[in-house]
């Protein structure tokens, strides 16, 4: 069996040795029911006259629909009830909205065209299984197919088909200004100019279905007090239900979730698309229905983790020193956004991995293409990037001529050091990581490399302040469809500079955090009466704005106009910007709880202005008014 | 709305056959179309026929009966040349549900023991008891054309057969293709040999071409050398899922190397 | 409909039934007589959550014709334990961590239990093979070998005395 072996030597001081559960065997509570047989899983919900829903999906990657034929479909035996784009109150979502990030670009159902293989377009409910099926082979669509585009980098060539109307530019927007996510630190050009050697490298990776053995499904059904259940393996209760509330346009506290147990998961059962189906057909029939996904669509229509594809370059010094890094980063979404906007925001906060490189630059790109949207998958947003830089570290002790655990280490963030998103690392152990992997690997590393320590030397001089850095405005949305600009790589030339450890302008530069994010006692667990209601899983700290240095519960300021809207996970302002010239080995763990977490306002929406106060509501412009616990108007 | 008829006798499932009707064995490819909605078949004939289930010696060799399972063929010493085969068909449930019958009517990727079948030369038995060759039932095989009662396959001497399936995951995964070499030795050179390939086409096919270049050599790498280079020579892979065509034709040559080197490698 | 009527053991009970013509056996269970262990994973035989024993042997419920139950006898996780006495396996599943989600774990405990009857003592590769048609994509597949494993070593500990 699994061992752990605890290494005390390492960090000793940074933790007492109160651990009661880790490293000890213990027993799932949940596991009897499974041993069992008995955990109810959704599908384990039995209901007297359950109908069964099915989707009629496109065998085309990109089509307009000339028409819709479902008459013969209605006649088919046991059929109750066809559903078409018109039957949903609220046909057009963005997961995302729930937290006010992206625009509405998904049709529950596609009534005009579809962008891709298997996108729904209307769904049969019947009596059986095999009647609905029947009843789905006799729909006829009377497509018109468009010339369609599968790779993100022909999506961004101006004569590319526009998948997204929401999007016409095939890019999702970023800051409603730029048509990808933008890293700057430092200059990197200049620090290539410093470099021995460059390397250079692209890397590819494919989508990941998640496959969980139980396919995503719910079942709904009226229930008293003219309430809707549904038993659904969502794994993100919540979510689904505010999806479902905002499409289906009902009031939340008319929908009874029930969920919890979910046959597997791994990230490929938050997209929130059975629950509205079914909801929807226990609507309009007045009776339970099953919508679920028989194997064959989980495995075409159910969100994969996108393709991604990286191209780094590295200014290498002779002595293993890598002084440049920059990124060109495409997210396939496929037809819609779903969650890789978001996984972009998290990914460049990570970006240049674990390592301690004073300058550089990112430009990523959320590209929409006529495959299945993307969704997250087990750290989505980092794996990709993470193998990139991984084999691109050995690539670079290769061309430096370096033990590659030696090069790592050499050029490892320490505690103190200031990333490239403007935050202190801390807690860093990539270096003991490294050594004690040697080690078990029986891979031998330099003296130096034996010594080194996170603990020692992070921070020192420029490694702790945030440098000089060179600004650029290209990649505004819609230059490169007009054929404006070509290069997807971070801009050549700069047209700006903000000074060396300066806050700047909010979207290139911030303070760094000095504030630890130790989890203050009082955010943990749930709190009545303030903070926002329900929100997402996992979801990067939001800024705030700038605020006092002890930030109420209230409402983030609208952002003044020709601003930009910082992204999820981009730090705020919290204190005056002081860069630190102190390097900070250990931050003081008494800072005052950081500010709770709220989402980006959009600039468009109107302000949300509830009649009445509600008790958790969410009461700041463009919050949504479907999360659980807010009333809506 | 479909309807189920159960019939005593094979003969009598065969006369009861209609254009919409299916005939289930084991049910493993037949449930599976039902489940996803096979809308184009009415009516299901089963047979409890006990000859079905039968594994006996005749005049021409040993007569398999059509409804004998994977796990029946592993249990039966008679069949223990074929053991192999049915062994790397599916995992344990789906071994003990599939029939030789049902296998030799299998789409790509499936019909790894017809693969077997088509190597060792095997006489299909049909229920109204007239035989035709392995080879040209399988080439007819897409016009459905009645029921099978058996096969019949000749016992092939100690080592002669050899069986060898090569796929992605193991155990249980379908095949990237399998490979049946019949080798009949006399005075430690290959006699007339036979070769068939599966989920290299339509349907298994022989690799006319390398056992031509088999006849009169030793099996040793020098002596197997010109069959390996024209492994793939007369086979139709396709792409699907598991594999590309060109990836298949590509190792083609590696997997009959190792069939015939009988290295235990895979 | 004309339905069709199905005998059966199930768990050691009498069940009759009706069923549509060419239902599967997985859903007469399941909706027909209220034994929701099996789960339906893929309907088409490739993940063996449904898997329930018929006759002694490991079959996929998912594919087999409901009618070609007639007389049979059928076991499922649901008739594992003794009362309220868990049968060892589900013990050594429980106490190795042999499940995560528990959705595949109904269908490996039956072809578990179909390999122990058989073979008492098995090797490390034959729990393998015996579960390769079980697919799990959470809990991976060493802590449910390592549990078998267990399960038969306590089996074979009580069995001796
Ligand atoms: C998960 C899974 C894994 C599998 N793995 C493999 C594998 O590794 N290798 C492999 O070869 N196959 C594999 N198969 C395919 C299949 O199980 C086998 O090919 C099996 O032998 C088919 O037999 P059956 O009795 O189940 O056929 P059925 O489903 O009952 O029938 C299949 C077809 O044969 C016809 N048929 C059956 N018997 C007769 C008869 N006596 N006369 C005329 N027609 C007949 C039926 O009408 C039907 O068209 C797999 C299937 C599944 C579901």
């Amino acid at each position: 069996m699994t061992s752990i072996e605890f290494r005390k030597d390492l960090f000793a001081n940074e933790r007492d040795d109160t651990l009661n559960e880790i490293g000890k065997p213990t027993i799932r509570q949940d596991i009897l029911g499974h041993v069992t047989g008995r955990t109810p899983f959704y599908d384990d919900h039995l209901f007297d006259g359950l109908l069964h829903m099915r989707a009629v999906r496109s065998p085309h990657h990109h089509a307009r629909i000339r028409s819709l034929d479902t008459a013969a479909a209605e006649r088919m035996p046991g059929v109750r009830r066809v559903v078409k784009p018109g039957d949903v109150p609220n046909n057009l979502n963005t997961l995302l909205s729930l937290i006010g990030f992206g625009k509405d670009d998904e049709p529950l159902l596609s009534g005009q065209k579809v962008s891709y293989k298997g996108e729904p377009v209307c769904a049969v409910i019947a009596d059986t299984e095999a009647q609905a099926r029947a009843a789905v082979a006799a729909v006829r669509v009377d497509w018109e197919v468009l010339p369609h585009v599968l790779d993100v980098e022909e999506a961004l060539a101006p004569g590319a088909p526009s998948v997204n109307p929401t999007y016409p530019n095939n890019t999702f927007d970023y800051h409603e200004r730029y048509d990808h996510q933008k890293l700057r630190f430092g200059d990197v050009q200049a620090g290539f100019a410093q470099a021995d050697h460059i390397i250079e490298a692209e890397y590819q990776m494919s989508p990941i279905e998640q496959a969980p053995i139980e396919t995503c499904g719910a079942i709904a059904a009226p229930e008293q007090n003219d309430r809707y259940v549904c038993h659904t393996n969502t794994q993100a209760l919540f979510f689904s239900l505010g999806t479902t509330a905002k499409l289906l346009n009902l009031a939340s506290s008319r929908l009874h979730f029930i969920g919890g147990t979910a046959g597997g998961g791994f990230g490929g059962k938050v997209d929130s698309i059975v629950e509205p189906m079914a909801v929807l057909g226990a609507v309009l029939t007045g009776r339970p229905v099953k919508f679920a996904w028989d194997r064959p669509e989980e495995m075409q229509v159910g969100a994969p983790r996108g393709a991604e594809r990286w191209r780094i370059k590295d200014g290498v010094r002779r002595d293993g020193r890598i002084v440049a890094r920059e990124f060109t980063g495409f997210f396939d979404s496929g037809a819609y956004t779903r969650l890789s906007s978001y996984a972009i925001i998290k990914g460049v906060g990570h970006l240049p991995g674990p390592y301690s490189i004073p300058n550089v630059a990112a430009n990523v790109y959320c590209v929409f293409t006529n495959r299945t949207p993307a969704t997250a998958m087990r750290g989505f947003g980092i794996t990709g990037v993470d193998f990139s830089i991984e084999v691109q570290m050995d690539r670079v002790a290769e061309a430096v001529g370096m033990n590659p655990i030696d090069l790592r280490i050499l050029n490892a963030y320490r505690d103190g050091d200031m990333k490239a998103h403007r935050r202190v690392a801390k807690n860093t152990a990539l270096i003991e990581c490294c050594q004690v992997a040697a080690g078990k690997a029986g891979w031998a590393i330099s003296s130096e490399s034996t010594a080194a320590s996170s603990l020692v030397g992070g921070g020192e001089g420029a490694r702790g302040t945030i440098p000089e850095t060179v600004t650029d405005q290209e990649g505004l949305i819609g230059a490169r469809r007009a054929g404006r600009v070509t290069d997807t790589a971070p801009a050549r030339t700069g047209t700006g500079r903000v000074a060396a450890g300066h806050a700047g302008v909010a979207i290139v530069a911030a303070p760094p955090q000095r504030e630890d994010m130790q989890i203050a006692a009082d955010r943990i667990g749930h709190r009545m009466g303030s903070g926002p209601g329900a929100v997402p899983p996992p979801v990067a700290p939001r800024p705030s704005g700038p605020v006092p240095a002890r930030p109420a519960a209230s409402a983030g300021p609208v952002p003044p106009r020709g601003s930009i809207t910082p992204p999820p996970g981009f730090a705020p302002p919290q204190a005056p910007p002081t860069p630190p010239s102190v390097p900070v080995p250990y931050p003081t763990y008494a800072a005052p709880p950081p500010a709770p977490p709220q989402p980006p306002a959009p600039a468009s929406a109107a302000p949300y202005a509830p009649d009445q106060p509600f008790s958790r509501g969410v009461k700041r412009p463009g919050a949504s008014p479907f999360l659980s616990g807010t009333r809506r108007r | 709305m479909q309807t189920v008829e159960t019939h005593p006798t094979l003969a009598g499932a065969a006369a009861a056959m209609r254009e919409r009707s299916r005939y289930i064995a084991g049910g493993t490819l037949v449930m599976r179309a039902m489940n996803y909605g096979a809308t184009g078949i009415e009516t299901l004939l089963r047979s409890g026929d006990a000859a079905l289930r039968e594994i006996r010696h005749d005049s021409g060799g040993i007569r398999i009966g059509a409804g004998v399972t994977m796990a029946e063929v592993i249990a039966s010493r008679e069949l223990d040349f074929l053991a192999p085969v049915a062994r790397v068909i599916g995992g344990p449930a789906i071994r003990n549900m599939a029939t030789v019958g049902g296998n030799l009517f299998a789409a790509h990727p499936y019909g790894d023991f017809t693969v077997a079948l088509l190597a060792l030369d095997a006489q299909v038995i049909w229920a109204d008891g007239h035989r035709e060759g392995i080879e040209p039932f399988l080439a007819g095989r897409s016009g459905t054309r009645g029921l099978v009662a058996a096969v019949q396959v000749p016992r092939p001497a100690t080592g002669e057969f050899r069986f060898h399936k090569v796929s992605r995951v193991k155990p249980k995964g379908v095949s990237v293709m399998s490979i049946a070499g019949w080798l009949p030795m006399a005075a430690g050179r290959v006699g007339a040999a036979r070769l068939a390939f599966g989920a290299m086409g339509p349907t298994p096919l022989r690799a006319k071409a390398a056992e031509a270049a088999l006849r009169g050599v030793t099996l040793d790498a020098d002596g197997i050398a010109p069959a390996v280079r024209v492994a793939a020579e007369g086979l139709a892979p396709a792409d699907d899922a598991l594999a590309s065509a060109w990836y298949r034709r590509e190792v083609a040559p590696v997997h009959l190397k190792r069939l015939l080197l009988a290295e235990r490698r895979v | 409909m004309a339905k069709v009527p199905v005998r059966f053991t199930l768990n050691d009970a009498e069940v009759a039934l009706f069923v549509d013509p060419g239902a599967n056996l997985l859903d007469v269970l399941r909706r027909g007589a209220g034994d929701l262990t099996p789960k339906h994973g893929c309907g088409q035989g490739t993940c063996g959550a449904c898997t329930v024993r018929i006759g002694g042997e490991v079959h996929l419920a998912c594919l087999t014709l409901a009618e070609a139950a007639e007389g049979q006898r059928i076991e499922t996780t649901g008739g594992l334990a003794n009362g309220a006495e868990l049968h060892p396996l589900q013990r050594a599943f429980m106490d190795g961590f042999a499940a995560q989600c528990g959705f595949c774990t109904a269908g490996m405990l039956m072809a578990a239990k179909t390999l122990l009857d058989r073979s008492p003592n098995p090797s490390r590769d034959e729990v393998a093979e015996a579960i390769s048609g079980n697919l799990c994509r959470c809990t991976g597949y060493e802590p449910i070998i390592d549990a078998i494993l267990t399960a038969a070593a306590q089996m074979q500990g009580r069995a001796v005395g």
